[in-house]
C-alpha cells in the first residue's frame, strides 16, 4: 500500500514538471543563497581562529617597545628571571620571488595555551621545530618560500594566511635580527609579587588583551551578511510556499480519492512529508552546491573586504566545511517544512467528502488578505514598541523581522485596494474586465509579489545603507586625509631635524603623536593633536559644544571618537580620564569609521606632558606645492620616496578598499533580485492551467489571443509596478532600522542617512523589467494557446 | 453480506441541525443488486457514505460481512474500503497523474490482490484497452467512468456502492456503461448497492429501495 500510495504521489509530480521545477529550483536558489552566505562566513571565522591559534593575537595581553619596532632579548631574558611569564615573538617580512612572506618566530615552549604554532604533524617533531628548523606555512605560502628559504616547509592548511610560523631562533636568522624581538607575549596566569614592569625595563608598554574589539565589527559583518543570506532565504521560501500550496490545493483532489479507496489519513500525511523531505535533500544538495559556486565566487571580495576595514586575515580560497553542508541541508528542509506545514495541515483536517475542487484561487481572498492585514498591523505595532524600548541587535532584527513580514502579508490588501482604484477609474469594457480580473489574479500572484517585495526592498535598504556609508566616507576621508603629504622620519633621532625643516617649508605641519592606551575600559589610541586652520577647518563633529578646538588647544578638553564615547557611555560635556591622573570634558564627538579601537584627541603640549618619550616619526603637511616639498625632502633632507606618501594616492586606496567593502552585498541584492524574477515567472507558468477557464469566455467573446496575451504581460507588470512603489518606502524604513539601530548596536556608531532618488528610478524600472521578461513566457504561451484547449472549458463532456 | 439497523444522521446546518437520515434499516445479500432511489435530499448519498465508511453514523448499526463498522476506528473503516467495500462515484475521482492502465490497477494493489490477466481481462470488457497508457484528461466523460467502474471491480470487493455512476453521460452511454457494470458485478460475486435519480437504471436492479425524507418510503 505504501508504495502504491507513494507512486500515486509521485506521479502527480511527474505530470506537473514546471512545478517540480519550480519547487525544487526555488528551494535549491534559497538555499544557495542562503549557504552560500555561510560558506563565506565559515570560511572567514576558520580563517581568523587559524590567526588566533598560531599568533595569539588579541587574546593575550602583550609588551610592545615604547618606541621603535624592536626589543632587546636582554630585556626578555630579565623579565623571565624575574617571574613575568612572557613568551617572545618576532615579526617581520621577507622576500621572495613571488613577493614578501610575514614570519613570525615563537618559541613553543614559553608560549600560552592557544599559541601553538600549528599541529605537530608529519612527522614532525618538537625537536626538529626548535633545533633543524621547520616552517609551517599554508600551500601558497609555502610553495612560495619554496626557494627562498633552506628550512624545511611543512604545509598546514590551518596555518594563518599569508603568514609562515617557525621558532623564534630560526625566524631571528632569517630576517638578520639576531638578539632582537618584535613583542612579548603575557601568558593569562602571572605569579604574585613579581617586581614592576617599570622598576625592570621601562622601554616596554603594556598593551593589555583586546577585548574583542575587531571581533564585535567582523561579528557584525558576518552577522549582516548571515541577515541578508536570511532575507534572501525568505524570498526563496515564498517560491517554494507558493509551489506547495499550489500542489497542494491541485491534489485535493486526489488526497480525496486516495482516502476514499481505504489509504488511511496518518499513512498519506506521512507520506507526504516523506515525499517532501526527499524533495527538500535533492534541492539542499544542490543549493549547497550552487551556494559553494556565489561563495567561490564572491570570497576574494570578502576577503578583500574584511581585511580592508578590519585587518582580518581571511584566506581567499574555500574549503568544504561540514558544517554549511550541514547547515545548507537543514535550512532546505526546515524551510520546506515551514512552506509545507499550512499546506499539510489543512489535507489533515479536510473532511473526507468535503469539494475536491482546487482553492488556490481562494488563497488571499478578501477576508484572507484582511487577516492577513491584521496580522501585519500587530506586527508593525510589536516593531514600534521594539523601537521606542528595545535594545541590543538580536532587537534589532527582531524589528526589521516585524517590518518586513508585516509589510508583506499587507502587501494583498494594498493590490487589491490599488486595483478596486484602479477599476473604479475604468471607462471602458474592457478595462472594467481587465481589473476585476486582476483583481482575480491578485492572490494567486501574492507570494511571487511578496517574494518581489522583499527583493525589491532589500535592494533600496542596503543600497541606501552602503551609499550612505560611502557618502560619510569620502566626506570623513577628506577630513582626515587633509595634509597633502604624509612623511616619516627613518628614526626618533631624525625627527626634530625633520620637523624643523618642515616647518621652514610649509603651511602647516602636524606631527602624528599617539599612544595606544585604554580610555574609560576602552582599548584606544590618544593622539596629541597641533591645533591649527587644518583641524579647525576640516573636522565635522557628530556633537560638539561651543569653540571646541579654542577649547582642546589650551589643554581644557578632549575629542573622542563616537565608537570610544559610546562604548563608555560618554558624550559631549561628559569628562574622561584620557591618562591616569588628568580628566577633561569632551569638547565634541567625532566619528570614526571602521575603527575597532577607540580616539581620543587632546592638545599636543599635554601630550608631551604625559608622554615625554614619544617623539613623532610621521607628520602630515599642509603644502600648495606638494610636488615641490617632496623634491627639497629627497634632495635636501635624503629620504627615500617611500617615506614620502601624497593624499591622494592613501584617499584612493581608501576609497577603493571601501569600494570593495559591499561588494559582496551588492551581488546578494542582484541575485535576489533574480530569484524575486523567478518567483515570479514561476507563478505564472504554474498558474497558467488554471488561467484557461478564465480567459475562455472573454476569447469567444471576441477578445483575440494575442490581445489577451499583451493583457497578461501588462497585468504582471503593473502588479510588479505598484509592489515596487511600496517596496521603496519599505526599503528607506528598513535602511533607517540597519543607520540609526542595528549599526549602533553592532559597530557603535551611527551613519547619516542619505536619500538617493536616481537608484531608486534604476531600481523601480529593473523590478519592472525583470516582472515582464517574467510574464513575457507565459503571456506568449496564451497568445499561443490552441483554439481546441480553449473551447475545452466549455465542453459538457470532458 | 450488508445490513443497515435504523441508522440516523444528522448535519449541523447554518438554522439548527438538520437531520438528514431518520432510522433507515435495509439488508443486501451476496450476488443481489439493489438500486437507491429518491428524490433530492433524501439522505441517498449520505447513507452511501456512511456504508462506505466515508462518514460516521449520528446511530444505528451498520454491518458488513457481520463487522458493525459504526464502532471501527477510522484507520479500520480505511482498511474495510482497501479491501472489502469498491465506491464508484458520479464525478469519477480518477487520479489524473495516473495512466489509465495504473488507475485501473490502483485499488486491486492498494488491497494487495492485483492480478494482470484479470485487469486485461477487465479492460477488454469495458473498451479500455486501447486507451490503457493514456492519462484521464484524454478520455470522454463515459471512457473515465469506465475507468472509475474497472478501477473498483478489478479490487474484486464483496460490496460495491455506486453514487449515481451513468448520472454525468448521455443516454446510450449510460446505458452501455450499466450493462458493463452488471455483468462484471455478476461475474465477480460481488453485492451492488446503486444510488441514482433514474427509474430506468433502477429497474435493472433486482431491488429497490425508495427513500423519502431520511426514510424508507
Amino acid at each position: 500500500m505504501t508504495w502504491t500510495t507513494l507512486t500515486a504521489l509521485l506521479s502527480h509530480w511527474r505530470r506537473n514538471g514546471l512545478q517540480f521545477f519550480a519547487l525544487i529550483s526555488g528551494l535549491a536558489l534559497a538555499t544557495a543563497l542562503w549557504s552560500g552566505v555561510q560558506a563565506i562566513n565559515a570560511e572567514a571565522r576558520a580563517s581568523y581562529d587559524a590567526a588566533a591559534a598560531t599568533l595569539g593575537e588579541g587574546q593575550f595581553g602583550q609588551l610592545l617597545p615604547r618606541t621603535g619596532n624592536r626589543i632587546d632579548q636582554a630585556t626578555y631574558i630579565a623579565l623571565r628571571r624575574s617571574g613575568w611569564q612572557v613568551s617572545p615573538v618576532l615579526e617581520g617580512r621577507i622576500d621572495t620571488t613571488q613577493g614578501r612572506v610575514r614570519i613570525v618566530g615563537l618559541d613553543p615552549l614559553t608560549a600560552p595555551g592557544n599559541v601553538a604554532p600549528v599541529g605537530m604533524q608529519e612527522g614532525t617533531s618538537l625537536d626538529d621545530f626548535l633545533t633543524r628548523g621547520v616552517l609551517f606555512a599554508a600551500t601558497d605560502v609555502a610553495d612560495q618560500l619554496e626557494n627562498a628559504v633552506s628550512q624545511r616547509i611543512v604545509t598546514d592548511p590551518s596555518a594563518a594566511p599569508g603568514v609562515a610560523l617557525t621558532d623564534i631562533g630560526v625566524a631571528q636568522d632569517l630576517l638578520d635580527a639576531q638578539g632582537t624581538l618584535s613583542r612579548l607575549i603575557l601568558a593569562p596566569e602571572q605569579p604574585m609579587g613579581r617586581p614592576d614592569l617599570a622598576a625592570i625595563t621601562p622601554d616596554l608598554v603594556l598593551q593589555p588583551a583586546q577585548d574583542a574589539g575587531a571581533d564585535r565589527l567582523t561579528d557584525s559583518f558576518h552577522l549582516n551578511l548571515t541577515a541578508f543570506g536570511l532575507l534572501s532565504f525568505a524570498v526563496g521560501i515564498f517560491i517554494v510556499h507558493g509551489t506547495i500550496s499550489l500542489a497542494f490545493e491541485q491534489r485535493r483532489g486526489m488526497v480525496r480519492t486516495l482516502r476514499a479507496l481505504g489509504v488511511p489519513l496518518g499513512r498519506l500525511i506521512g507520506l507526504m512529508i516523506a515525499e517532501l523531505v526527499l524533495f527538500a535533500l535533492i534541492a539542499g544538495a544542490i543549493g549547497v552546491a550552487l551556494g559553494y559556486v556565489i561563495a567561490a565566487v564572491l570570497l576574494p571580495n570578502v576577503a578583500a573586504t574584511l581585511q580592508g576595514l578590519y585587518g582580518a586575515s581571511v584566506a581567499g580560497t574555500l574549503q568544504l566545511r561540514a558544517e554549511w553542508w550541514l547547515s545548507g541541508m537543514a535550512i532546505a528542509v526546515v524551510g520546506t517544512g515551514l512552506a509545507a506545514a499550512g499546506a499539510l495541515w489543512k489535507i489533515a483536517h479536510m473532511p473526507l467528502l468535503s469539494s475536491a475542487r482546487p482553492r488556490a484561487w481562494a488563497v488571499a481572498s478578501g477576508a484572507t488578505a484582511r487577516r492577513l492585514g491584521a496580522v501585519a498591523g500587530l506586527l508593525f505595532l510589536v516593531g514600534v514598541g521594539i523601537e521606542i524600548r528595545g535594545k541590543g541587535l538580536a532587537l534589532g532584527f527582531v524589528l526589521l523581522a516585524c517590518m518586513l513580514i508585516g509589510a508583506a502579508l499587507l502587501l494583498p490588501l494594498v493590490l487589491r485596494g490599488a486595483v478596486t482604484l484602479a477599476d473604479r477609474q475604468a471607462r471602458s469594457v474592457v478595462w472594467q474586465w481587465f481589473w476585476a480580473d486582476t483583481r482575480q489574479q491578485v492572490p494567486g500572484m501574492s507570494l511571487a509579489l511578496m517574494a518581489l517585495l522583499l527583493a525589491t526592498a532589500a535592494n533600496v535598504g542596503v543600497t541606501t545603507m552602503v551609499s550612505s556609508f560611502r557618502v560619510t566616507f569620502v566626506d570623513f576621508l577628506d577630513q582626515r586625509l587633509a595634509p597633502e603629504l604624509f612623511i616619516s622620519a627613518e628614526d626618533a633621532a631624525q625627527s626634530p631635524d625633520l620637523e624643523a625643516f618642515l616647518i621652514d617649508n610649509a603651511r602647516e605641519v602636524l606631527p602624528l603623536l599617539s599612544v595606544e592606551t585604554e580610555i574609560a575600559g576602552v582599548p584606544s589610541d590618544l593622539f596629541g593633536a597641533r591645533v591649527g586652520p587644518t583641524y579647525r577647518n576640516n573636522w565635522v563633529f557628530v556633537a560638539e559644544t561651543p569653540e571646541v578646538w579654542d577649547r582642546v588647544a589650551r589643554g581644557e578638553a578632549a575629542v573622542v571618537s563616537e565608537q570610544l564615547a559610546r562604548r563608555a557611555g560618554l558624550w559631549t560635556g561628559d569628562a574622561v580620564a584620557v591618562a591616569p591622573g588628568l580628566s577633561l570634558p569632551i569638547a565634541a564627538v567625532v566619528a570614526d569609521y571602521g575603527n575597532p579601537l577607540g580616539q581620543a584627541l587632546i592638545d599636543e603640549a599635554v601630550f608631551s606632558d604625559l608622554y615625554p618619550d614619544r617623539v613623532p616619526t610621521r607628520f602630515g603637511v599642509r603644502t600648495d606645492d606638494a610636488a615641490g616639498l617632496r623634491e627639497k625632502l629627497v634632495e635636501r633632507v635624503g629620504l627615500s620616496d617611500a617615506a614620502i606618501i601624497d593624499q591622494a594616492r592613501i584617499k584612493a586606496f581608501s576609497l577603493e578598499v571601501f569600494e570593495r567593502t559591499f561588494t559582496v552585498t551588492g551581488a546578494l541584492n542582484v541575485l535576489t533580485l533574480a530569484v524575486a524574477a523567478f518567483a515570479i515567472l514561476m507563478s505564472l507558468l504554474t498558474l497558467a492551467s488554471l488561467r484557461v477557464p478564465q480567459l475562455a469566455p472573454a476569447w469567444a467573446l471576441g477578445m483575440t489571443r494575442r490581445r489577451l496575451g499583451r493583457l497578461e504581460l501588462l497585468r504582471a507588470v503593473v502588479l510588479a509596478f505598484v509592489t515596487t512603489v511600496l517596496a521603496i518606502p519599505l526599503g528607506l524604513l528598513l535602511a533607517w532600522v540597519l543607520l540609526s539601530y542595528v549599526n549602533v548596536e553592532a559597530f557603535g556608531w551611527k551613519l547619516p542617512m542619505y536619500v538617493f532618488p536616481g537608484h531608486y528610478a534604476l531600481l523601480t524600472v529593473f523590478a519592472l523589467l525583470a516582472a515582464a521578461l517574467a510574464a513575457l513566457w507565459p503571456a506568449l504561451r496564451l497568445a499561443r494557446t490552441p483554439p481546441s484547449d480553449l473551447l475545452k472549458v466549455f465542453a459538457n463532456d470532458r | 453480506m450488508l445490513t443497515v439497523q435504523d441508522v440516523t444522521k444528522t448535519f449541523a446546518g447554518g438554522e439548527g441541525d438538520l437531520p438528514v437520515l431518520r432510522g433507515v434499516s435495509l439488508s443486501l445479500d451476496r450476488n443481489e443488486t439493489l438500486a437507491l432511489t429518491g428524490e433530492s435530499g433524501s439522505g441517498k448519498s449520505t447513507l452511501l457514505h456512511l456504508i462506505g465508511g466515508l462518514d460516521t453514523v449520528g446511530s444505528g448499526a451498520i454491518e458488513i460481512d457481520g463487522r458493525d463498522i459504526t464502532k471501527m476506528t477510522d484507520s479500520d473503516r480505511a482498511a474495510l474500503r482497501r479491501t472489502d467495500v469498491g465506491v464508484i462515484f458520479q464525478q469519477f475521482n480518477l487520479i489524473p497523474s495516473l495512466t489509465v492502465a495504473a488507475n485501473m490497477a490502483f485499488q486491486a494493489r492498494l488491497a494487495g490482490r492485483y492480478d494482470a490477466d484479470q485487469a486485461a481481462r477487465m479492460s477488454d470488457a469495458l473498451g479500455l484497452t486501447p486507451h490503457l497508457d493514456k492519462y484521464p484528461e484524454a478520455l470522454s466523460g463515459g471512457q473515465q467512468q469506465r475507468v472509475a467502474i474497472g478501477r473498483t471491480l478489478v479490487a474484486r470487493p464483496k460490496l460495491v456502492l455506486a453514487d449515481e455512476p451513468t448520472g454525468n453521460l448521455d443516454e446510450a452511454t449510460a446505458r452501455q456503461v450499466l450493462d458493463q457494470m452488471l455483468d462484471l458485478v455478476t461475474e465477480t460475486g460481488a453485492a451492488l448497492l446503486m444510488v441514482t435519480h433514474s427509474q430506468s437504471v433502477a429497474r435493472r436492479m433486482k431491488r429497490q429501495v425508495h427513500l423519502s425524507q431520511g426514510r424508507v418510503a
